[in-house]
């Protein structure tokens, strides 16, 4: 196993299948909503009638520029859409318009960590595409005695990316998908969701000599987990000249200059540079800093309670990774907007720390209960009576109450053993039901002891 | 047979209804067509419905337009909702379309009473009309012989009296060959001129939406009525529409006419040869100067047009497959084995032929040498036109190298296609082309003069054609059908 392992690397490229979030359909009027009833969505174009014709939805061509610039892409001045030829009845004019030889962008890399190490993935094309309809079998796809189409994702607006072979194990294409996902998602070029499958991904895998630039024989693997894609594999298997030709319906998309500038000007800023600010302006460690831009939602979260609690924008972030993303998932974009505790209410909690009114562990509970009924920590702390005692008159009667029940404590003390005063403090820490400000306890019991 | 300046006109003065003109056409296909053959469809309640609405309109003093009440046919390419459109095909002969194409709406919108759906040459590849897969189409000065196709029923309808004007497709020539074989005037517009959506496309960088009429006053009116950008169709073209009419009566004078050497050769019917001789001397009696010009690359059209149209046409008919409407033949045992069952059914030979062309110059390995090899000297055959036209206003040729065939005297496929070599250049290169009535061989079948012109310059096209034709009295020759 070793010895194969020394001589032969795994060469993996991805091909990225993402719905673009547009409104409408690549070709024609249809809406693209997930979900709808069957062929609900669909218009004699989209059907493939007789007779109907292809025009280019703008906000597609938009939204794939705008990914093209974020990988860094080079948008062809020109390009072409093309016919790509298979007889497949989810496909209805039995031919997918495609782009093949002039392809909108080509050229550019997506930059990702694996295990801390920088990587930079190269991207070879990214062009446009129609989706195809869903078929439906009547029971199991071997026996089906039928099958039934919808053509509601039918023209639906892809963009598909095609990776270098550049990824070296299975680690590494899971770090490529989640990081090419948070820059889509960034962008608003595409949703994300992979289980309506608005983002597909299919890996060429082969083994080649350490060191060759070659590559070997190409295994291409599906998405198994999706019966249309095992489908669709099969399908291929008829038919392997798509004998493609340009489309003779579409004139070529001319990208105009000026327009392209414009549009990379207007970029937001990408996860990765989000994440390197977070450090440099908030001081944050990296690996905190990835955590927080793994999703625009959660960056966005995070920079709006440092906004109403500037002051400690590093206890801000280990409150979210710790707590808040302990009941959210930090993927999903819009859990972090139903977890109820918005982000100027997180900033109240962590201010009523920073000021002394509760203990960090008083906190905790405060925040679980933000969690269940989503109050206003400073309403929930005031209610329950849970503001620290800060009076040193009473935390005084405490300490010496505390002393006096531990002698031998005060005697280790005495002896030169200084860490004895943390008995002494857990004494007093319990006696206030935890509401004693421990800061306060600390010094009063230091300063008692060193007295004795 | 009037004019549909003339109906409308009439229709205006209230000396004619348009209900009752509707009617009368109406009548006349009831008893010639069974003769002809020209429709595949006769849409009688939609007329008789259209008809009244325009009647209705007249009476108020507000027609929509030059061709409110006018009757007109569609060749059966067009797709009209509500109305089976066949294609001439059986894969497509219960086929009803949800929509109506673009060329329908305008029709509409303009008041035309449309009468029917014509027959043409199964999805538009033919010369003859003998490829419809449901009946012959029969020319009506001699009912022995073919009318032209594709859109051989359009123009047989025209020609014979059984529509005022009419739209069809011309592709490779399938408007203005049997325009001329039929002695009508056939406008071939430039490509992108009058929009394809709703078109069921056979070559789509090919195909053209073109009218026939019976003189060029109608032609200007129909063209007029339909040109112009359509948001639906991305290859239409987004440039003003003149007034084609108001343009009409400038004449000829000090225009250039070129003649080009390469369509006097071998093979033109010598008759044909001296007819349309003779109309380019009255053109120079008229004042136009004229010109021998050259377009070296002529031969060539035939055969790359042979590649291109195949090529786009069996990527066009892949989506005939029985999955989604059309014709089905069940019994398959499997997908595939359906489609091909149904395939075989639904499709005649000449289009089986054609897929076949057109699925081996798009494979693997043959692209380069056939597809993009024509899409070459499509290009080297625009540049002869382009030099052509740096001296030059219009061309000036013949439509076709033959008159009027017999049924059944082009067996061979290759000779059937051979009749298209005047009329393809103007195809491949988009550029507008116009077939005119010229003269009568000595059988009295008609001969077609043909004009080729500039992109966008229709109004010139029309201006020689309108000058040609008020010059000369083959427009008052009509074909005896009783
Ligand atoms: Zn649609």
């Amino acid at each position: 196993m070793s010895a194969v392992a020394t001589e032969y690397e795994t060469v993996i490229g991805l091909e990225v299948h993402a719905q673009l979030a547009t409104r409408s359909k690549m070709f024609c009027g249809c809406p693209t909503t997930f979900g709808a009833p069957p062929n609900s969505q669909t218009c004699p174009i989209c059907q493939g009638m007789p007779g109907v014709l292809p025009v280019v939805n703008r906000r597609a061509v938009e939204l794939a520029v705008r990914a093209a610039l974020a990988f860094g892409l080079r948008v062809n001045p020109a390009c072409r859409f093309a016919r790509k030829h298979y007889y497949y009845p989810d496909m209805p004019k039995n031919f997918q318009i495609s782009q093949y030889e002039e392809p909108l962008a080509e050229d550019g890399s997506l930059e990702l960590e694996v295990d801390g190490a920088p990587r930079r993935i190269g991207i070879q094309r990214l062009h446009l595409e129609e989706d195809v309809g869903k078929l439906v079998h009547e029971g199991d796809f071997a026996t089906a005695l039928s099958s039934l189409v919808d053509y509601n994702r039918a023209g639906v607006p892809l963009m598909e990316t095609v990776s270098r072979p550049d990824l070296r194990t299975p680690e590494e294409a899971a770090a490529y998908l989640k990081a090419f996902r948070a820059v889509l998602l960034a962008l608003g070029v595409c949703d994300g969701n992979m289980e309506e499958g608005a983002l597909r991904c299919d890996a060429n895998i082969s083994l080649r000599p350490r060191g060759s630039t070659e590559l070997g024989t190409k295994v291409e693997i599906k998405n198994l987990n999706s019966f249309r894609n095992v489908q669709r594999a099969l399908s291929k298997e008829y038919a392997h000249d798509y004998r493609y030709f340009p489309e003779p319906d579409l004139v070529p998309l001319q990208m105009d200059a000026a327009w392209v500038e414009s549009t990379r000007a207007a970029l937001p800023e990408l996860p990765r540079a989000r994440r390197q600010r977070f450090v440099s302006q908030y001081g944050l460690p990296a690996y905190d800093a990835g955590i927080l831009t793994q999703s625009t939602a959660l960056a966005d979260y995070y920079e709006a309670a440092v906004r109403a609690h500037p002051a400690n924008p590093k206890a801000l972030a280990n409150w979210i990774t710790s707590e808040l993303l302990r009941e959210v998932d930090a993927a999903d974009d819009t859990a972090i907007a139903r977890s109820g505790i918005s982000p100027a209410r997180l900033a109240g909690l962590v201010l009523l720390i920073d000021d002394g009114t509760i203990s960090g562990k008083i906190a905790k509970d405060v925040f679980a209960r933000m969690l269940a009924s989503g109050e206003d920590p400073a309403a929930i702390v005031k209610r329950e009576g849970l503001t620290q005692v800060a009076d040193a008159g009473a935390l005084e009667a405490l300490v010496d109450a505390a002393i006096a029940a531990n002698a031998k404590a005060v005697a280790d003390f005495k002896s030169g053993k200084t860490a004895a005063s943390r008995a002494v403090v857990g004494q007093v820490m319990k006696a206030s039901g935890g509401k004693a400000n421990p800061a306060m306890v600390d010094r009063l019991v230091q300063e008692k002891l060193s007295r004795m | 047979m009037r004019t549909i300046h003339e109906l409308t006109a009439a229709f205006a003065k209230g000396e004619a209804s348009p209900v009752g003109v509707a009617e009368d056409y109406l009548a006349r296909i009831g008893a010639l067509d069974d003769r002809l053959g020209a429709y595949l469809t006769v849409t009688r309640d939609d007329a008789l419905a259209a008809a009244r609405a325009a009647e209705a309109r007249y009476r108020a003093k507000a027609p929509l337009g030059p061709l409110d009440g006018a009757p007109v046919a569609l060749k059966d390419v067009f797709c009209t909702r509500g109305v089976r459109t066949t294609c001439g095909s059986r894969i497509l002969e219960r086929y009803v379309p949800p929509y109506d194409a673009t060329l329908v709406e305008r029709l509409k919108a303009a008041g035309a009473v449309i009468l029917g759906k014509t027959n043409m040459d199964e999805f538009a590849m033919g010369s003859s009309t003998e490829h419809s897969a449901f009946q012959l189409t029969r020319n009506p000065w001699d009912l022995a012989r073919v009318p032209g196709g594709s859109s051989g029923g359009s123009a047989a309808a025209v020609a014979g009296g059984l529509a005022a004007g009419a739209f069809g497709t011309d592709t490779g020539g399938s408007v203005r060959q049997p325009a001329a074989f039929c002695g009508v005037v056939g406008l071939k517009p430039t490509y992108g001129r009058i929009s394809r959506y709703g078109l069921v496309a056979f070559a789509s960088s090919l195909d053209h939406v073109a009218p026939f009429a019976l003189d060029i006053t109608d032609t200007a009116l129909l063209l007029a009525a339909t040109a112009g950008h359509d948001p639906l169709d991305a290859t239409s073209v987004d440039a003003p529409v003149p007034d084609y009419v108001a343009a009409l009566a400038s004449g000829v004078k000090g225009l250039r006419v070129g003649v080009p050497d390469e369509y006097f050769g071998a093979g033109l019917d010598p008759e044909i040869d001296r007819a349309v001789r003779a109309a380019i001397d009255v053109l120079r009696d008229l004042g136009a100067a004229i010109e021998r010009v050259s377009l070296p690359t002529t031969e060539y059209g035939v055969a790359t047009y042979y590649v291109v149209a195949p090529a786009e046409a069996s990527s066009n008919l892949a989506r005939y497959d029985g999955v989604k409407y059309g014709l089905r033949v069940p019994g398959g045992k499997d997908l595939i084995d359906m489609v091909s069952r149904t395939r075989a059914a639904g499709f005649g030979p000449e289009v089986k032929r054609r897929v076949m062309l057109g699925t081996y110059a798009l494979s693997a390995g043959y692209y380069d040498a056939y597809y993009g090899q024509a899409q070459k000297v499509r290009t080297l055959v625009r540049r002869d036109f382009e030099k052509a036209f740096a001296r030059v206003d219009v061309l000036a040729a013949p439509t076709t190298p033959s008159v009027a065939f017999k049924h059944g005297e082009k067996s061979d496929p290759l000779a059937m296609y051979m009749n298209d070599v005047y009329t393809i250049p103007a195809s491949m290169t988009g550029l507008p082309a116009i077939s005119v009535p010229c003269g009568f061989n000595g059988s009295g079948l008609p001969i077609g003069l043909q004009l080729i012109g500039r992109p966008l310059d229709e109004a010139t096209l029309l201006r020689v054609a309108h000058a040609y034709e008020q010059a000369t009295p083959w427009r008052q020759r009509r074909p005896e059908l009783s």
